[in-house]
Protein backbone atom coordinates (compact mmCIF):
# COMPACT_ATOMS: atom_id res chain seq x y z
CA UNK A 1 0.00 0.00 0.00
CA UNK A 2 1.27 3.15 -0.67
CA UNK A 3 0.63 6.33 1.86
CA UNK A 4 -1.35 8.40 -1.13
CA UNK A 5 -3.59 6.18 -3.70
CA UNK A 6 -5.37 8.35 -6.17
CA UNK A 7 -7.76 5.90 -8.32
CA UNK A 8 -9.57 7.68 -11.29
CA UNK A 9 -10.03 11.16 -10.10
CA UNK A 10 -12.39 13.39 -12.17
CA UNK A 11 -12.58 17.39 -11.63
CA UNK A 12 -15.24 19.90 -13.77
CA UNK A 13 -14.86 23.41 -13.62
CA UNK A 14 -17.99 24.49 -14.93
CA UNK A 15 -18.43 22.03 -18.31
CA UNK A 16 -14.62 22.08 -18.59
CA UNK A 17 -13.17 18.65 -17.63
CA UNK A 18 -9.88 19.29 -16.06
CA UNK A 19 -8.83 16.11 -14.34
CA UNK A 20 -10.22 12.80 -17.01
CA UNK A 21 -9.57 10.19 -14.64
CA UNK A 22 -6.05 10.51 -12.56
CA UNK A 23 -4.68 7.84 -11.40
CA UNK A 24 -1.20 7.33 -9.31
CA UNK A 25 0.51 6.11 -6.32
CA UNK A 26 2.77 8.28 -3.69
CA UNK A 27 4.95 6.05 -2.11
CA UNK A 28 6.17 6.82 1.96
CA UNK A 29 9.53 8.56 1.99
CA UNK A 30 9.84 9.01 -2.26
CA UNK A 31 10.43 12.53 -4.03
CA UNK A 32 7.03 12.01 -6.99
CA UNK A 33 6.78 14.70 -9.51
CA UNK A 34 4.31 15.43 -12.09
CA UNK A 35 5.13 16.97 -15.36
CA UNK A 36 3.41 18.03 -18.52
CA UNK A 37 2.49 21.23 -19.79
CA UNK A 38 0.46 24.26 -18.90
CA UNK A 39 -2.93 22.95 -18.76
CA UNK A 40 -2.02 19.42 -18.20
CA UNK A 41 -3.69 19.48 -14.85
CA UNK A 42 -0.99 19.64 -12.40
CA UNK A 43 -2.26 22.17 -10.15
CA UNK A 44 -5.31 20.94 -10.27
CA UNK A 45 -4.23 17.58 -9.03
CA UNK A 46 -2.59 18.68 -6.21
CA UNK A 47 -5.47 21.18 -5.37
CA UNK A 48 -7.87 18.40 -5.07
CA UNK A 49 -5.56 16.18 -2.90
CA UNK A 50 -5.22 19.56 -0.67
CA UNK A 51 -9.33 19.82 -0.43
CA UNK A 52 -9.88 23.08 -1.94
CA UNK A 53 -11.18 21.87 -5.25
CA UNK A 54 -13.45 19.03 -4.56
CA UNK A 55 -13.76 15.63 -7.70
CA UNK A 56 -16.58 14.97 -8.79
CA UNK A 57 -15.38 10.84 -9.37
CA UNK A 58 -12.71 9.17 -7.92
CA UNK A 59 -11.06 8.14 -4.56
CA UNK A 60 -8.29 9.51 -2.72
CA UNK A 61 -6.87 7.74 0.25
CA UNK A 62 -4.14 8.12 2.75
CA UNK A 63 -2.59 5.78 4.70
CA UNK A 64 -5.54 3.33 3.81
CA UNK A 65 -8.11 5.91 4.94
CA UNK A 66 -10.24 7.61 2.13
CA UNK A 67 -9.94 11.02 2.83
CA UNK A 68 -11.72 12.23 -0.86
CA UNK A 69 -13.88 15.85 -0.43
CA UNK A 70 -12.15 16.36 3.04
CA UNK A 71 -11.55 20.28 4.15
CA UNK A 72 -8.44 21.41 3.45
CA UNK A 73 -7.94 22.08 7.34
CA UNK A 74 -8.79 18.65 8.51
CA UNK A 75 -5.72 17.17 5.47
CA UNK A 76 -3.68 19.69 7.37
CA UNK A 77 -4.25 18.06 10.58
CA UNK A 78 -3.40 14.63 9.16
CA UNK A 79 -0.25 15.64 7.92
CA UNK A 80 -1.04 16.85 4.04
CA UNK A 81 0.43 20.13 3.48
CA UNK A 82 0.43 21.85 -0.09
CA UNK A 83 3.06 25.18 -0.92
CA UNK A 84 0.59 27.01 -3.51
CA UNK A 85 2.14 28.03 -6.57
CA UNK A 86 2.60 31.96 -6.64
CA UNK A 87 4.41 31.19 -2.90
CA UNK A 88 1.33 33.20 -1.68
CA UNK A 89 2.72 34.51 1.19
CA UNK A 90 0.67 36.86 3.72
CA UNK A 91 2.77 39.84 2.79
CA UNK A 92 0.29 41.93 5.61
CA UNK A 93 2.33 39.28 8.08
CA UNK A 94 5.65 39.05 9.58
CA UNK A 95 7.80 36.54 8.54
CA UNK A 96 7.65 34.96 11.98
CA UNK A 97 4.04 35.52 11.78
CA UNK A 98 4.04 33.63 8.56
CA UNK A 99 5.81 30.92 9.83
CA UNK A 100 3.48 31.40 13.00
CA UNK A 101 0.38 30.55 11.08
CA UNK A 102 1.87 27.74 9.35
CA UNK A 103 1.58 26.04 12.76
CA UNK A 104 -1.53 26.98 13.50
CA UNK A 105 -3.44 23.52 14.28
CA UNK A 106 -0.52 22.68 16.71
CA UNK A 107 -1.43 23.88 20.54
CA UNK A 108 2.17 22.54 21.70
CA UNK A 109 3.93 25.71 22.24
CA UNK A 110 6.97 23.64 22.90
CA UNK A 111 6.17 22.13 19.66
CA UNK A 112 5.99 25.24 17.77
CA UNK A 113 9.30 26.54 19.47
CA UNK A 114 11.46 23.07 18.04
CA UNK A 115 10.18 23.83 14.77
CA UNK A 116 10.70 27.05 14.46
CA UNK A 117 14.46 26.48 15.20
CA UNK A 118 14.52 23.84 12.67
CA UNK A 119 13.25 26.04 10.16
CA UNK A 120 15.73 28.78 10.75
CA UNK A 121 18.45 25.92 10.90
CA UNK A 122 17.19 25.47 7.03
CA UNK A 123 16.80 28.97 6.08
CA UNK A 124 18.84 31.26 8.20
CA UNK A 125 17.79 34.26 5.62
CA UNK A 126 14.36 33.62 7.36
CA UNK A 127 15.62 34.01 10.85
CA UNK A 128 17.67 37.04 10.15
CA UNK A 129 14.53 38.95 8.75
CA UNK A 130 11.94 37.60 11.24
CA UNK A 131 10.75 40.47 12.02
CA UNK A 132 10.22 41.77 8.38
CA UNK A 133 6.65 42.20 6.76
CA UNK A 134 7.06 39.12 4.11
CA UNK A 135 5.79 41.14 1.22
CA UNK A 136 9.01 42.71 1.38
CA UNK A 137 10.98 39.49 0.86
CA UNK A 138 12.55 38.71 -2.69
CA UNK A 139 11.27 36.63 -4.79
CA UNK A 140 13.55 33.35 -3.81
CA UNK A 141 13.71 34.38 0.36
CA UNK A 142 9.45 34.42 -0.37
CA UNK A 143 9.72 30.73 -1.28
CA UNK A 144 11.99 30.03 1.31
CA UNK A 145 9.46 31.41 3.44
CA UNK A 146 6.55 29.59 2.20
CA UNK A 147 8.14 26.29 2.67
CA UNK A 148 8.91 26.78 5.68
CA UNK A 149 5.61 27.94 6.71
CA UNK A 150 4.43 24.24 5.52
CA UNK A 151 6.76 22.68 7.52
CA UNK A 152 5.64 24.42 10.53
CA UNK A 153 2.77 21.99 10.29
CA UNK A 154 5.23 18.94 10.46
CA UNK A 155 3.89 17.70 7.48
CA UNK A 156 4.29 14.22 6.65
CA UNK A 157 3.48 14.72 3.10
CA UNK A 158 4.52 18.33 1.59
CA UNK A 159 2.82 18.83 -1.89
CA UNK A 160 4.93 22.00 -3.85
CA UNK A 161 3.15 23.78 -6.85
CA UNK A 162 6.04 24.99 -9.09
CA UNK A 163 8.69 26.13 -6.74
CA UNK A 164 10.93 27.11 -8.59
CA UNK A 165 8.87 29.28 -10.82
CA UNK A 166 9.75 32.71 -11.94
CA UNK A 167 13.33 32.33 -9.78
CA UNK A 168 16.99 32.77 -10.72
CA UNK A 169 18.62 29.72 -11.24
CA UNK A 170 20.61 29.63 -8.95
CA UNK A 171 18.25 30.21 -6.47
CA UNK A 172 16.36 27.61 -8.08
CA UNK A 173 19.33 24.94 -7.30
CA UNK A 174 18.94 26.07 -3.80
CA UNK A 175 15.34 24.85 -3.59
CA UNK A 176 16.06 21.22 -5.07
CA UNK A 177 18.93 20.99 -2.13
CA UNK A 178 16.09 21.68 0.74
CA UNK A 179 13.39 19.43 -0.91
CA UNK A 180 16.07 16.93 -0.84
CA UNK A 181 17.28 17.77 2.22
CA UNK A 182 13.39 18.02 3.51
CA UNK A 183 12.38 14.28 1.84
CA UNK A 184 15.89 12.70 3.76
CA UNK A 185 14.75 14.05 6.79
CA UNK A 186 11.49 11.69 6.10
CA UNK A 187 9.00 13.81 4.78
CA UNK A 188 7.56 12.53 1.42
CA UNK A 189 7.27 15.18 -1.35
CA UNK A 190 5.02 15.54 -4.32
CA UNK A 191 6.55 18.22 -6.64
CA UNK A 192 4.75 19.33 -9.73
CA UNK A 193 6.80 21.80 -11.90
CA UNK A 194 7.77 22.84 -15.25
CA UNK A 195 11.15 22.73 -14.80
CA UNK A 196 10.97 18.90 -15.93
CA UNK A 197 14.52 18.47 -15.71
CA UNK A 198 15.35 19.60 -12.53
CA UNK A 199 12.66 17.40 -11.10
CA UNK A 200 13.61 14.49 -12.67
CA UNK A 201 16.83 14.26 -11.64
CA UNK A 202 15.57 14.77 -7.73
CA UNK A 203 12.08 12.59 -8.09
CA UNK A 204 11.85 9.31 -7.04
CA UNK A 205 9.29 8.40 -9.22
CA UNK A 206 7.55 10.92 -12.48
CA UNK A 207 4.45 11.38 -14.23
CA UNK A 208 4.20 12.59 -16.86
CA UNK A 209 0.20 14.22 -17.57
CA UNK A 210 -1.33 15.27 -20.18
CA UNK A 211 -4.91 17.19 -20.76
CA UNK A 212 -6.10 15.61 -17.58
CA UNK A 213 -4.35 12.06 -18.30
CA UNK A 214 -1.42 10.44 -16.69
CA UNK A 215 0.18 8.99 -19.64
CA UNK A 216 3.20 7.74 -18.82
CA UNK A 217 5.12 6.69 -15.73
CA UNK A 218 8.55 5.53 -14.55
CA UNK A 219 11.74 6.13 -12.55
CA UNK A 220 13.04 9.97 -12.70
CA UNK A 221 16.04 8.13 -14.64
CA UNK A 222 13.83 5.83 -16.71
CA UNK A 223 11.43 9.46 -17.53
CA UNK A 224 14.54 11.56 -18.05
CA UNK A 225 16.40 8.79 -20.51
CA UNK A 226 13.44 8.66 -22.62
CA UNK A 227 13.00 9.95 -25.68
CA UNK A 228 9.15 10.95 -25.58
CA UNK A 229 9.73 12.98 -22.67
CA UNK A 230 12.70 13.80 -24.10
CA UNK A 231 11.51 15.93 -27.18
CA UNK A 232 8.24 17.16 -25.57
CA UNK A 233 9.29 18.51 -22.09
CA UNK A 234 13.34 18.20 -21.81
CA UNK A 235 13.42 19.78 -24.93
CA UNK A 236 16.32 18.07 -26.60
CA UNK A 237 16.48 16.05 -29.33
CA UNK A 238 17.11 12.25 -29.51
CA UNK B 1 -12.64 82.73 26.37
CA UNK B 2 -16.07 83.29 26.15
CA UNK B 3 -15.81 81.79 22.77
CA UNK B 4 -14.40 78.42 23.83
CA UNK B 5 -16.77 78.00 26.72
CA UNK B 6 -19.58 78.57 24.51
CA UNK B 7 -18.28 76.34 22.04
CA UNK B 8 -16.92 73.59 24.45
CA UNK B 9 -20.53 71.95 24.67
CA UNK B 10 -20.26 71.22 20.96
CA UNK B 11 -16.82 69.95 20.46
CA UNK B 12 -17.58 67.58 23.46
CA UNK B 13 -20.66 66.32 22.01
CA UNK B 14 -18.46 66.31 18.59
CA UNK B 15 -15.87 64.21 20.33
CA UNK B 16 -19.00 62.02 21.80
CA UNK B 17 -20.72 61.61 18.53
CA UNK B 18 -17.58 61.16 16.62
CA UNK B 19 -17.00 57.95 19.23
CA UNK B 20 -20.42 56.28 18.36
CA UNK B 21 -20.10 56.93 14.86
CA UNK B 22 -16.31 55.34 15.56
CA UNK B 23 -18.24 51.77 17.30
CA UNK B 24 -19.94 51.02 14.09
CA UNK B 25 -17.74 51.88 11.70
CA UNK B 26 -15.63 49.02 12.68
CA UNK B 27 -18.27 47.30 11.97
CA UNK B 28 -17.93 48.07 8.56
CA UNK B 29 -14.27 48.36 8.18
CA UNK B 30 -13.90 44.72 9.48
CA UNK B 31 -16.36 42.78 7.49
CA UNK B 32 -14.90 44.98 3.99
CA UNK B 33 -11.72 44.06 5.18
CA UNK B 34 -11.96 40.13 5.34
CA UNK B 35 -15.53 39.38 2.96
CA UNK B 36 -14.62 43.05 0.57
CA UNK B 37 -18.65 43.47 1.49
CA UNK B 38 -20.19 46.30 2.53
CA UNK B 39 -22.96 45.15 4.83
CA UNK B 40 -25.54 47.29 4.28
CA UNK B 41 -27.40 45.67 7.13
CA UNK B 42 -25.08 46.75 9.51
CA UNK B 43 -26.91 49.90 10.88
CA UNK B 44 -30.23 48.14 10.90
CA UNK B 45 -28.62 45.72 13.11
CA UNK B 46 -27.58 49.12 15.33
CA UNK B 47 -31.23 50.07 14.98
CA UNK B 48 -32.65 46.71 16.13
CA UNK B 49 -30.25 46.86 19.30
CA UNK B 50 -31.96 50.03 20.09
CA UNK B 51 -35.75 48.54 20.10
CA UNK B 52 -34.58 45.03 21.77
CA UNK B 53 -33.86 47.55 24.76
CA UNK B 54 -36.68 49.22 24.70
CA UNK B 55 -38.36 45.95 25.00
CA UNK B 56 -36.20 44.21 27.37
CA UNK B 57 -36.47 46.83 29.67
CA UNK B 58 -39.89 47.12 29.79
CA UNK B 59 -39.75 44.02 31.66
CA UNK B 60 -36.61 43.44 33.02
CA UNK B 61 -33.66 44.97 35.35
CA UNK B 62 -31.30 47.19 33.64
CA UNK B 63 -28.64 44.73 34.61
CA UNK B 64 -29.90 41.81 33.00
CA UNK B 65 -31.59 43.48 29.89
CA UNK B 66 -28.31 45.50 28.94
CA UNK B 67 -26.35 42.49 28.81
CA UNK B 68 -28.92 40.86 27.05
CA UNK B 69 -28.96 43.26 24.03
CA UNK B 70 -25.40 42.88 23.53
CA UNK B 71 -25.97 39.34 23.62
CA UNK B 72 -28.81 39.56 21.05
CA UNK B 73 -27.41 41.55 18.50
CA UNK B 74 -24.29 39.88 17.99
CA UNK B 75 -26.61 36.62 17.76
CA UNK B 76 -28.29 38.04 15.29
CA UNK B 77 -25.32 39.52 13.56
CA UNK B 78 -23.54 35.78 13.29
CA UNK B 79 -26.90 34.58 12.35
CA UNK B 80 -27.37 37.12 9.44
CA UNK B 81 -24.00 36.24 8.08
CA UNK B 82 -24.81 32.70 8.15
CA UNK B 83 -28.07 32.73 6.44
CA UNK B 84 -27.57 35.57 4.21
CA UNK B 85 -23.68 35.89 3.20
CA UNK B 86 -22.32 32.18 3.70
CA UNK B 87 -24.38 30.54 0.94
CA UNK B 88 -23.03 33.45 -1.40
CA UNK B 89 -19.18 33.14 -0.41
CA UNK B 90 -18.52 31.73 -4.15
CA UNK B 91 -21.07 33.57 -5.50
CA UNK B 92 -19.92 37.02 -7.64
CA UNK B 93 -19.30 40.30 -5.22
CA UNK B 94 -22.66 42.23 -6.31
CA UNK B 95 -24.79 39.10 -5.32
CA UNK B 96 -23.56 39.31 -1.54
CA UNK B 97 -23.96 43.25 -1.62
CA UNK B 98 -27.71 42.89 -2.95
CA UNK B 99 -28.56 40.44 -0.20
CA UNK B 100 -26.79 43.12 2.38
CA UNK B 101 -29.27 45.14 1.31
CA UNK B 102 -32.32 42.59 1.45
CA UNK B 103 -31.28 41.92 4.83
CA UNK B 104 -31.34 45.63 5.79
CA UNK B 105 -34.84 46.23 4.41
CA UNK B 106 -36.20 43.00 5.98
CA UNK B 107 -34.95 44.09 9.38
CA UNK B 108 -36.72 47.36 8.58
CA UNK B 109 -39.83 46.04 7.65
CA UNK B 110 -39.68 43.60 10.81
CA UNK B 111 -39.02 46.66 12.88
CA UNK B 112 -42.16 48.51 11.25
CA UNK B 113 -44.38 45.48 11.63
CA UNK B 114 -43.48 44.50 15.49
CA UNK B 115 -43.39 48.34 16.48
CA UNK B 116 -46.28 49.63 13.93
CA UNK B 117 -44.39 52.56 12.90
CA UNK B 118 -44.30 54.30 16.26
CA UNK B 119 -41.34 56.25 17.42
CA UNK B 120 -40.25 54.02 21.30
CA UNK B 121 -38.63 56.07 23.90
CA UNK B 122 -35.28 54.55 24.73
CA UNK B 123 -35.27 53.70 28.34
CA UNK B 124 -33.24 55.86 30.76
CA UNK B 125 -29.91 54.56 32.24
CA UNK B 126 -29.05 55.86 35.37
CA UNK B 127 -25.55 57.24 36.25
CA UNK B 128 -24.70 58.12 32.72
CA UNK B 129 -27.22 60.36 32.04
CA UNK B 130 -27.02 62.03 34.66
CA UNK B 131 -25.52 65.83 34.25
CA UNK B 132 -21.84 66.60 35.13
CA UNK B 133 -20.15 69.70 35.40
CA UNK B 134 -16.35 69.71 33.30
CA UNK B 135 -15.32 73.36 34.21
CA UNK B 136 -18.05 76.22 33.22
CA UNK B 137 -19.67 73.41 31.18
CA UNK B 138 -22.38 71.22 32.01
CA UNK B 139 -23.02 67.93 30.26
CA UNK B 140 -24.43 64.67 31.00
CA UNK B 141 -21.75 61.76 31.76
CA UNK B 142 -22.18 59.81 28.45
CA UNK B 143 -20.48 62.36 27.06
CA UNK B 144 -17.48 61.90 28.94
CA UNK B 145 -17.94 58.04 28.72
CA UNK B 146 -18.54 57.55 25.17
CA UNK B 147 -15.19 58.60 23.85
CA UNK B 148 -13.44 56.69 26.78
CA UNK B 149 -14.94 53.97 26.78
CA UNK B 150 -14.72 53.75 22.44
CA UNK B 151 -11.04 54.40 22.62
CA UNK B 152 -11.04 51.42 25.25
CA UNK B 153 -12.48 49.19 23.24
CA UNK B 154 -10.89 49.99 20.34
CA UNK B 155 -7.05 49.67 22.36
CA UNK B 156 -8.51 46.26 22.81
CA UNK B 157 -9.49 45.40 20.31
CA UNK B 158 -6.13 46.42 17.86
CA UNK B 159 -4.44 44.12 20.97
CA UNK B 160 -6.37 41.46 19.73
CA UNK B 161 -5.60 41.62 16.44
CA UNK B 162 -2.15 42.27 16.52
CA UNK B 163 -1.09 39.87 19.38
CA UNK B 164 -3.49 36.92 19.31
CA UNK B 165 -3.77 33.58 17.21
CA UNK B 166 -7.42 34.84 16.42
CA UNK B 167 -5.87 38.30 14.91
CA UNK B 168 -3.17 36.90 13.03
CA UNK B 169 -5.78 34.26 11.15
CA UNK B 170 -8.40 37.41 10.71
CA UNK B 171 -5.04 39.48 9.24
CA UNK B 172 -4.52 36.44 7.14
CA UNK B 173 -7.53 35.98 5.74
CA UNK B 174 -8.31 39.40 5.02
CA UNK B 175 -5.28 39.04 2.74
CA UNK B 176 -6.21 35.35 1.23
CA UNK B 177 -8.92 32.88 1.72
CA UNK B 178 -7.39 30.09 -0.02
CA UNK B 179 -4.18 29.82 1.17
CA UNK B 180 -5.75 30.72 4.74
CA UNK B 181 -7.37 27.34 4.22
CA UNK B 182 -4.31 25.59 3.37
CA UNK B 183 -2.80 26.96 7.02
CA UNK B 184 -5.77 24.43 8.41
CA UNK B 185 -7.54 27.79 9.40
CA UNK B 186 -11.47 27.61 9.52
CA UNK B 187 -12.07 30.60 7.55
CA UNK B 188 -16.26 30.60 8.79
CA UNK B 189 -14.58 30.74 11.78
CA UNK B 190 -12.88 33.71 11.61
CA UNK B 191 -15.85 35.56 9.43
CA UNK B 192 -17.90 34.57 12.35
CA UNK B 193 -15.49 36.16 15.00
CA UNK B 194 -15.33 39.08 12.82
CA UNK B 195 -19.37 39.45 13.06
CA UNK B 196 -19.63 38.82 16.47
CA UNK B 197 -17.24 41.81 16.64
CA UNK B 198 -18.38 43.96 14.59
CA UNK B 199 -21.99 43.23 16.54
CA UNK B 200 -20.47 43.81 19.75
CA UNK B 201 -19.40 47.08 19.24
CA UNK B 202 -22.47 48.43 17.32
CA UNK B 203 -24.76 47.04 20.23
CA UNK B 204 -22.41 49.47 22.58
CA UNK B 205 -22.35 51.95 20.32
CA UNK B 206 -26.65 51.70 20.12
CA UNK B 207 -26.68 52.07 23.82
CA UNK B 208 -24.51 54.66 23.61
CA UNK B 209 -26.38 56.57 20.84
CA UNK B 210 -29.68 56.14 22.10
CA UNK B 211 -29.11 57.28 25.71
CA UNK B 212 -28.68 60.46 24.48
CA UNK B 213 -31.14 60.58 21.15
CA UNK B 214 -33.72 59.22 23.05
CA UNK B 215 -35.95 57.73 20.41
CA UNK B 216 -35.78 54.81 18.49
CA UNK B 217 -37.89 53.93 15.00
CA UNK B 218 -37.34 51.56 12.20
CA UNK B 219 -35.62 53.99 9.44
CA UNK B 220 -33.18 55.15 13.12
CA UNK B 221 -30.35 53.02 11.75
CA UNK B 222 -29.88 54.48 8.38
CA UNK B 223 -28.25 58.11 9.58
CA UNK B 224 -25.71 57.10 11.86
CA UNK B 225 -24.94 54.05 9.61
CA UNK B 226 -24.25 56.11 6.77
CA UNK B 227 -22.14 58.58 8.39
CA UNK B 228 -20.59 55.53 10.39
CA UNK B 229 -19.69 53.96 6.81
CA UNK B 230 -18.36 57.47 5.26
CA UNK B 231 -16.32 57.31 8.06
CA UNK B 232 -15.02 53.82 7.29
CA UNK B 233 -14.33 55.29 3.60
CA UNK B 234 -12.82 58.51 4.80
CA UNK B 235 -10.02 56.44 6.42
CA UNK B 236 -9.71 54.10 4.17
CA UNK B 237 -11.86 50.83 3.96
CA UNK B 238 -10.51 47.79 5.47
CA UNK B 239 -8.16 49.79 8.30
CA UNK B 240 -9.49 49.41 11.49
CA UNK B 241 -7.26 52.97 13.03
CA UNK B 242 -8.83 54.45 9.89
CA UNK B 243 -12.18 54.70 10.18
CA UNK B 244 -11.76 55.42 14.29
CA UNK B 245 -10.05 58.72 12.95
CA UNK B 246 -12.15 59.19 10.31
CA UNK B 247 -15.10 58.81 12.25
CA UNK B 248 -13.75 61.25 15.02
CA UNK B 249 -13.02 64.07 12.39
CA UNK B 250 -16.75 63.74 10.96
CA UNK B 251 -18.28 63.79 14.54
CA UNK B 252 -16.59 67.03 15.58
CA UNK B 253 -16.58 68.74 12.18
CA UNK B 254 -20.60 68.27 12.45
CA UNK B 255 -21.01 69.85 15.64
CA UNK B 256 -18.49 72.94 15.24
CA UNK B 257 -20.66 73.62 12.12
CA UNK B 258 -23.33 73.47 14.30
CA UNK B 259 -22.33 75.40 16.33
CA UNK B 260 -21.27 78.13 13.89
CA UNK B 261 -24.91 78.20 13.07
CA UNK B 262 -25.10 76.31 10.04
CA UNK B 263 -26.88 73.21 11.66
CA UNK B 264 -28.76 72.36 8.65
CA UNK B 265 -25.70 71.71 6.91
CA UNK B 266 -23.64 69.34 9.06
CA UNK B 267 -25.08 66.22 7.30
CA UNK B 268 -24.40 67.81 4.21
CA UNK B 269 -21.02 68.46 4.87
CA UNK B 270 -20.51 64.40 5.78
CA UNK B 271 -21.88 63.41 2.20
CA UNK B 272 -19.35 66.74 0.93
CA UNK B 273 -16.80 65.15 2.62
CA UNK B 274 -17.37 61.52 0.63
CA UNK B 275 -17.41 62.94 -2.66
CA UNK B 276 -14.23 64.71 -2.31
CA UNK B 277 -12.80 61.81 -0.76
CA UNK B 278 -14.18 59.40 -3.71
CA UNK B 279 -12.42 62.19 -6.37
CA UNK B 280 -9.06 62.79 -4.68
CA UNK B 281 -8.59 59.85 -2.44
CA UNK B 282 -10.58 56.93 -3.09
CA UNK B 283 -8.57 54.85 -1.11
CA UNK B 284 -9.15 57.06 1.83
CA UNK B 285 -6.77 58.36 4.68
CA UNK B 286 -5.22 54.88 5.37
CA UNK B 287 -6.11 52.50 2.43
CA UNK B 288 -3.85 50.18 1.13
CA UNK B 289 -3.82 50.32 -2.79
CA UNK B 290 -5.34 47.84 -4.40
CA UNK B 291 -3.15 45.76 -6.02
CA UNK B 292 -3.12 42.71 -7.26
CA UNK B 293 0.23 41.15 -7.08
CA UNK B 294 1.08 38.63 -10.33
Amino acid sequence: MSLIEVRDMKVRYGGIEALKGVSFDVEEGSIVTLIGANGAGKSTTLKTIAGLVKPVEGTITYNGEDITGLEPQKLVSKGIVLVPEGRRVFGNLSVYENLRIGAYLIKDKAQIEAQLEHVYDLFPRLKERSWQLAGTLSGGEQQMLAVGRALMAQPKVIMMDEPSLGLAPIIVRGIFDIIKKINEEGTTVLLIEQNANAALRVAHHGYVMETGNVTMEGTGQALLNDTRVREAYLGKAK
Amino acid sequence: MDFIVANLPYLLTGISVGGQYALIAIGYTMVYGILRLINFAHGDLFMIAGFIMVYASASLPLYISLPLVIILTVVLGVLIERVAYKPLRSAPRMSVMISAIGVSYLLQNFAWYVTGGLAKIYPEIPWISDSVQIGPVSTSRITIITPILTIVLIIALVVLIKRTKIGMAMRAVSRDFETSQLMGININRVISTTFIIGSFLAAIGSILYFSRYTTVTPTIGAMPGLKAFVAAVFGGIGSIPGAVIGAFIIGICENIIKALGYTTFSDAFTFALLIVILIFKPTGLFGEKESEKV
